[in-house]
């Protein structure tokens, strides 16, 4: 299978910021047997993330508010490249970013490194000041995309929010203003209180929301996305089985990423796949772009 | 480091909310100080526990807990032949091999079972070492303690056992090369302030919300002096004088 022209030698993709920059899940199993992997989220500088709790588990799910802690787009450049080169599988730069300059800066640096794509974040829903502000408004994710594209000659996917005022209408504007694909969903807006303490849990208040408990709002999403757009789409929310995965298909996704699972299960990866190849025989599916989008 | 299934020896409860599972070890590594994360569910519950090696015998190793909240509490349950997964060894313990001289091993509540094996290596290690343990009202785990040290001081916070107050009041760290402590943070900070005044080498044991437990995730993430670091892959021990708080 292939994406904007990258071939894939599977469908599985390890998610941004569940998965670093592959180096510690690959200490358990090779990595290398997915599909590809997305960086940890890049920031043109290196940011040091939020303070305060960053992880809290909830019903099938947990939230996060780690902030984009990394070591910024040139130190990826210089370490984090070589290091995910060696897996051999398909190298995914994720970027978020705060302005426009920002996004432009970082993306034409990557776009002149050696990635096989770019995914541009314009989604997180835990920094403040701008971040989600790209993520909501379709018109506002068309002029960063669109300036983004100018300098990125690398295949380019655009990461969306389910956040989004109109999650069809922005993954339409993503898609005019240049995108080669889509990922969709990053985290769900969302907020625990610690009861004890009459304080919410997270020092921002509002954090994302991921896992199984999204996972059949996030299959909405890709669905009524697919049936509109005519780019590939990367379906991403709680998936955690390969039937998951083959619901995600089913609504159209050209691939999945998997995130959360990993942390339930640190070889979720490798043993999804596994799974996947057997439930595909075991369904008489020889080939997994007979079912793309059947539903 | 390893993720693997295991089987649950025993599952004894110790007071009221305190617990030690012994799991078939299956050959994994343990060093003092490290942890594993554990899980004895499927995807009921999406992460697995963090909990820190109490005990490691040639073919177990003993985790103790408390219940604090829905992990926990199914880990409560747990009975001899039942399955559980470890992941792990994780982080960096204690560094017991350079550690010389005369040492102090100060916990609080549950910050008290990793500094039982950590006692039970610098014995073997010819170390000698003193155990200062801190309990609300009801002890648990001092006898463990016993085949290692050579003085164990207790206190309790009513006095209901030992000394009535906080532990951190009969710790005189002049008398000390080395402290390692484990427990609250408002306790480990007395502990460090005091080791700073009489420069003696503290060493924190830090506990933390985690999510991937090696390093990925950054869900643990703490502000050092040296920078950002993971409490899972870089701690969960410190030296006190890199910590900011």
């Amino acid at each position: 299978m292939e994406i904007a022209g990258v071939p894939f030698k599977n469908p599985i993709i390890a998610a941004s910021g569940t998965f670093g920059f592959g180096e510690e899940y690959h200490e358990l199993y090779d990595v290398g047997c997915l599909g590809g992997i997305s960086s940890k989220g890049l920031t043109l500088r290196p940011k040091d993330g939020n303070e305060g709790i960053r992880v809290w588990e909830t019903a099938s799910g947990m939230m996060n508010s780690v902030g984009l802690q990394n070591p910024g787009v040139e130190a990826f450049i210089e370490h984090g490249i070589a290091q995910m080169r060696r897996f051999g599988n398909v190298l995914i730069a994720n970027m978020g970013g705060h302005s426009m300059e920002d996004y432009v800066t970082g993306a034409s640096m990557l776009s002149e490194a050696d990635i096989d794509m770019l995914e541009l974040n314009i989604s997180c829903p835990n920094v403040k000041s701008g971040g989600m502000a790209f993520g909501i408004k379709a018109d506002v994710a068309r002029e960063v995309v669109t300036a983004v594209r100018k300098v990125c000659s690398k295949p380019l996917i655009v990461k969306l929010s389910p956040n989004a005022e109109n999650i069809v209408e922005m993954a339409l504007a993503c898609e005019e203003a240049g995108a080669d694909a889509l990922s969709l969903v990053n985290t769900f807006q969302a907020m625990a209180i610690d009861i004890r303490k009459r304080k919410p849990v997270f020092n921002n208040v509002y954090a994302g929301l991921s896992g199984a408990a999204i996972k059949p709002i996030a299959l909405r999403m890709v669905h009524s996305v697919c049936k509109q757009v005519h780019v590939p789409v990367i379906g991403i929310g709680g998936i955690c089985t390969a039937e998951d995965i083959l619901e995600f298909v089913m609504a159209g996704a050209a691939a999945v990423q998997i995130g959360t699972v990993n942390f339930n299960n640190p070889m979720a990866g490798r043993d999804m796949l596994n799974d996947l190849s057997h439930l595909c025989q075991a369904e008489g599916i020889a080939d997994i772009n007979e079912i793309r989008g059947v539903c | 480091m390893r993720y693997f299934e295991s089987e649950v020896i025993a599952n004894q409860q110790i007071t009221q909310d305190i617990f030690v599972v012994q799991v078939k070890r299956n050959g994994a590594e343990a060093a003092a100080g490290q942890f594993y994360m554990l899980k004895s569910w499927d995807t009921e519950l999406t992460l697995m526990r963090p909990i820190s090696i109490f005990k490691a015998e040639a073919d177990s190793l003993h985790f103790m807990y408390r219940t604090v909240g829905r992990g926990t509490q199914r880990m409560a349950r747990l009975k001899a032949g039942d399955p559980i997964r470890l992941l792990g060894p994780c982080g960096n313990g204690y560094p017991v091999a350079e550690i010389k001289g005369k040492v102090a091993v100060l916990g609080g509540g549950v910050g008290i079972p990793p500094l039982c094996e950590t006692a039970k290596t610098l014995r073997n290690n010819g170390v000698e070492v003193d155990a200062f343990l801190g309990f609300r009202d009801v002890l648990f785990a001092v006898e463990e303690f016993e085949p290692h040290c050579a003085n164990i001081f207790v206190s309790t916070e009513k006095g209901a056992e030992g000394y009535k107050g906080f532990i951190t009041d009969l710790l005189k760290p002049e008398n000390y090369d080395v402290v390692l402590t484990c427990g609250p943070e408002v306790m480990m900070r007395k502990v460090a302030a005091m080791c700073a005044e009489t420069g003696t080498t503290c060493y924190c044991s830090l506990e933390h919300r985690m999510a991937c437990g090696i390093g990925a995730c950054l869900g643990c993430s703490i502000r050092t002096r040296s920078g950002m670091k993971r409490v899972c892959k870089d701690g969960p021990v410190f030296l006190s004088t890199d910590l900011m708080w």
